[in-house]
């Protein structure tokens, strides 16, 4: 049975559950509400919440334990001499699924029955041509260690999803019979239900760990594995980014932690200045008709989505910049380079910085402004030497943040920034970024568990560390700031 | 504080000179620089808006053209002989007669209109002459015969898309100059369009098929259309409602109203607040180890990019629906909770409805993110080039599809500038919807919030 089939199931018995349970209490207590610990409904509650949390929870842990045990069972089968290595396995894998998908999509269409594919043998016929009928075309004759592997997939599969329906159904059941048996008229059914509730409320808030360990794992574990392919020493010291499709690339990161920290340099360079002063005159000077107009105007840039920006720089900044800039000075002529990079994503920063230290300059205590005026300073004056060191970590923690935001930006760079890794001064001069090569590498058709597509984990977890590095600080640099004046 | 007045200290004999009527240079060189220190801060103000503007008036100058677009309007035969010869109009033997066929009845037509019209084609070739017609059109054709087979033998009015070459030549893109360079139009083939717009058969007018039709490939910017993009990303949105709202204000409830004060909480804190500020990109990295390498789920398809959407967008849910709970004022927790209500009544009943406007704004303001995010939807496969539309929910959530913002990166990276005005209108496309959603939470936020 579908996944979605059992869901209706569960959920059709959970109805029964709150609508029968409900009705018990009322008989148990001869029809008077009164006579009741908890109200009907919450005896309802306790039916539903017994059906259909074991059930659910027991499925989404088979769901995702599944395709774990599978992958052994099936390996196991795969003779040494056609899966050598890890990548050829992964193939291996894909080619079974791909054939056990095409078994399946024979049969629905009436073309095979499953007696026939117990029967058949791939080096007697000529099971590609029979499943190229059916409109599922394979990149190549099959092997009959392959094709029992994925006879033995399916019904594993098949096994799988019967045994599954079976638990689940059964889970839900009990659920259901253990919330009628325990109802009675002292039965405590909301304090029971309310701290099942609270169970599953608890349980949403682990979501956000289980993300951050489902990065970090994922991560680490093909970040390994590209270390098994490629030595650390020289991804992490190499001044050179060349690889090549079919092995043999050099991969080393320093060229595009260089393009990284240039274009976030420059970025920050138009966003701090921009960022800051605004912020200052509008948390200081503005009246309050154009604080309101200005603030939200500025913060428009924080929604604009990053696409439109990349798009910016690929046909208005970048172009700009070649002709009136790059190539009067004669420093290139390429019109995706660092400057534009930088340009169009310090516009983007803008607003990180001015609304985090607008933020913060306002939590500055007024009387120390107060202070400052009564001996005399000028307003500019009271800004410079009291409100801005006052300020200051928690500014600095502003910039931190707004440049984690530029390390991790990754579409303004992909259309802005080019693809060349280069170690290189000149900003008027393409270079390429931690993200744009994860992108580049994971979009292109090289096989997954080469070093050539493997190496994006390694990329993605550097990234990963440096931001949360810089996020860790820039957020306790914050809080502490924001103790010291509350 | 004393070096605020300058390092020299005055004379005593000068400062008895001095007048409040008249400032003395110390005064002037510091209400000098108060001055220029207000003009920094409205130079910078300044600076920001004008970059908004910029950035808006060259996505809009650019990519308003696509909306309107050059139809070629003409009578077109269609002869019984060529597109039936059975006779008996059933399609499945109709559409057996490739768009090569069609494309014959199209040029033919085509000529007929010109004759009819009295245009002098001088040495133009009939390839050449047909060059002015869309790629796309025969398509077009065949699709609307193969749809209303009865029309086999009559004459109908059609209209067919002209070639982008021409559409842009219309819209300034191309010039007599350019096309000399071009081996995809000859100048010839602009001076013919123009006699045809003389002559009435060519027109521009709005395309719904912008918005409607699916990409197209390469050679045809003409007639890539944003509806595969677009129903792509609605399935992704609703993907991301279902799953984020239950479950952040689920988190956001258990975290700000029930969770104990202890490390475990203050773990959970700390892992969102960072959670919000992870690179998208490596949500991307996470959705492709996790969905489709380890679970299986299918490349490009709305169900993994809502997953990874949901995953990415949940933190930045949770931190405004936890700050819409923190300013419900605890006497109304404490008024539910003196008249007997439990702690779990008095969150559900009383507190959540207070805080819905500020969840919801929130929400929706969360939701418009995750509209307008491209990267992670990079590394899930959503660049693929994708014709057919995602079939009917929910089996169409698993179903190849696009997004518009990844509509709008594949457009780019396609060597016709054709595409660019395309990837500009779809930019436009984007902007519209994430301008309606912001101004629903504004509107929600002004009409429901209330200030305590």
């Amino acid at each position: 049975m579908s996944v979605s089939l059992i869901s209706l199931i569960v959920v059709i018995l959970a109805v029964a559950g709150f609508i029968l349970a409900r009705r018990r209490a009322l008989a148990h207590s001869g029809g008077d509400a009164r006579k009741l610990h908890s109200l009907p409904q919450y005896h309802g509650m306790t039916g539903v919440l017994f059906t259909v949390v074991p059930a659910f929870l027991v499925m989404i842990l088979w769901l995702l334990v599944q395709p774990i045990v599978f992958e052994n069972r099936i390996t196991a089968m795969i003779p040494e001499a056609t899966a050598a290595d890890d990548a050829t396995r992964t193939l291996v894998m894909a080619d079974v699924r791909r054939l056990a998908a095409g078994l399946d999509q024979a049969v629905s269409q009436g073309k095979l029955r499953e007696a026939d594919i117990e029967g058949m043998r791939a080096d007697l016929t000529d099971v590609r041509g029979r499943l190229a009928e059916v409109g599922v075309a394979l990149g190549s004759n099959v092997q009959q260690s392959v094709f029992q592997a994925a006879k033995a997939y399916r019904l594993i599969r098949n096994t799988s999803s019967l045994l599954m329906t079976g638990v689940v159904l059964a889970t839900a059941v009990a659920g259901f019979f253990y919330a009628m048996s325990r109802i009675s008229v002292d039965y405590r059914a909301r304090n029971v239900s309310e701290r099942f509730m609270i169970g599953l409320l608890a349980l949403a808030s682990l979501v956000a760990v289980l993300t951050t360990f489902g990065i970090v794992f994922s991560l680490v574990f093909e970040t390994w594995h590209f270390f098994t392919l490629y030595p650390p020493f020289d991804f992490f010291f190499g001044t050179v980014w060349s690889p090549r499709f079919g092995g043999g690339s050099t991969l080393g990161i320093l060229p595009l932690i260089w393009g990284t920290l240039y274009v976030s340099f420059i970025a920050l360079l138009v966003a701090v200045p921009i960022g800051l002063m605004s912020a200052i005159y509008l948390s200081e000077y503005a009246s309050k008709r154009v604080r309101t107009v200005v603030k939200p105007l500025i913060e428009i840039l924080a929604g604009i989505p990053t696409i439109v920006y990349g798009l910016f720089a690929l046909i208005t900044v970048g172009p700009l910049l070649r002709d009136y800039f790059a190539m009067p000075l004669g420093l290139g002529n390429s019109s995706s380079s660092v400057m534009t990079a930088g340009l169009v994503m310090g516009i983007m920063v803008i607003p990180f910085v001015s609304s985090l230290s607008d933020d913060i300059i306002n939590a500055v205590p007024q009387s120390m402004r107060d202070g400052s005026l009564a001996v005399g300073a000028t307003q500019s004056e009271t800004i410079r030497k009291v409100v801005l060191p006052a300020a200051l970590p928690g500014v600095v923690g502003a910039i931190l943040l707004a440049a984690s935001r530029a390390i991790g930006e990754t579409m303004i760079v992909v259309l802005g920034a080019g693809a060349a890794a280069k170690l290189s001064l000149n900003p008027f001069e393409a270079m390429t970024t931690i993200t744009v090569k994860i992108v580049s590498q994971l979009t292109g058709d090289t096989e997954f568990a080469s070093a050539e597509t493997l190496v994006a984990f390694a990329l993605g977890l550097s990234l990963f560390v440096i931001t949360l590095c810089l996020n860790v600080f820039a957020l306790y640099i914050v809080r502490k700031y924001r103790e010291q004046y509350e | 504080m004393t070096d605020i007045m300058g390092s020299a200290p005055v004379p005593a004999s000068r400062a008895r000179r001095s007048s409040l009527m008249a400032q003395d240079a110390l005064s002037k060189r510091r209400n000098a620089a108060e001055a220029r220190f207000k003009i920094y801060g409205i130079v910078a103000i300044v600076i920001a808006m004008l970059a908004l503007v910029w950035l808006l008036i060259s996505i809009f100058s650019v990519g308003l053209p696509s909306f309107r677009q050059t139809f070629l309007t003409m009578p077109i035969e269609l002869p019984a002989d060529k597109l039936d010869k059975s006779g008996v109009r059933d399609v499945a033997v109709m559409s057996k007669v490739t768009t090569v066929g069609y494309a014959a009845v199209i040029q033919a037509a085509l000529e007929k209109a010109i004759k009819e019209k009295g245009i002098d084609v001088g040495t133009m070739t009939p390839k050449d002459i047909a060059g002015v017609i869309s790629l796309e059109a025969p398509a077009q054709l065949r699709n609307y015969v193969l749809a209303n087979p009865e029309l086999v033998g009559t004459t109908i009015d059609f209209e067919v898309l002209a070639n982008g070459r021409i559409d842009g030549f219309f819209k300034g893109r191309v010039t007599m100059e350019s096309a000399q360079l071009d081996s995809n139009v000859k100048p010839e083939q602009l001076v013919l369009a123009e006699k045809l717009t003389e002559a009435g058969i060519m027109a521009k007018r709005f395309n719904w098929g912008f918005i409607t039709a699916p990409d197209a490939s390469d050679q045809r910017p003409e007639a890539a259309g944003l509806g595969v993009a677009i129903i792509g990303s609605f399935y992704m949105m609703i993907v991301v409602l279902v799953l984020s709202l239950p479950i952040g204000v689920a988190a956001s409830v258990y975290l700000e109203e029930f969770a104990p004060k202890n490390r475990w909480t203050d773990l959970i804190e700390v892992n969102i607040a960072n959670l919000a500020a992870v690179p998208s990109i490596v949500f991307g990295i996470l959705g492709l180890a996790v969905f489709i390498n380890f679970a299986g789920l299918p490349q490009s398809a709305p169900i993994v990019g809502g997953l990874v959407l949901t995953l990415m967008t949940l933190p930045r849910i949770i931190i405004p629906a936890r700050a819409a709970l923190k300013s419900v004022p605890p006497s109304i927790r404490d008024a539910a909770l003196g008249v007997g209500a439990s702690k779990l009544q008095s969150v559900f009943h009383h507190v959540l409805p207070l805080a819905a406007p500020g969840i919801l704004t929130g929400m929706i303001i969360g939701l418009a993110q995750a509209l307008g995010e491209t990267a992670p939807l990079l590394l899930i496969g959503m660049v693929a080039f994708v014709r057919d539309y995602p079939g009917m929910p929910l089996d169409g959530f698993f179903n190849p599809a696009s997004a518009l913002p990844v509509q709008v990166f594949s457009w780019t990276t396609r060597g016709d500038p054709g595409f660019v005005e395309r990837a500009s209108g779809a930019i436009i496309v984007l902007l519209i919807f994430l301008l309606i959603m912001n101004a629903v939470a504004i509107i929600l936020r002004r009409r429901f919030e209330r200030r305590w």
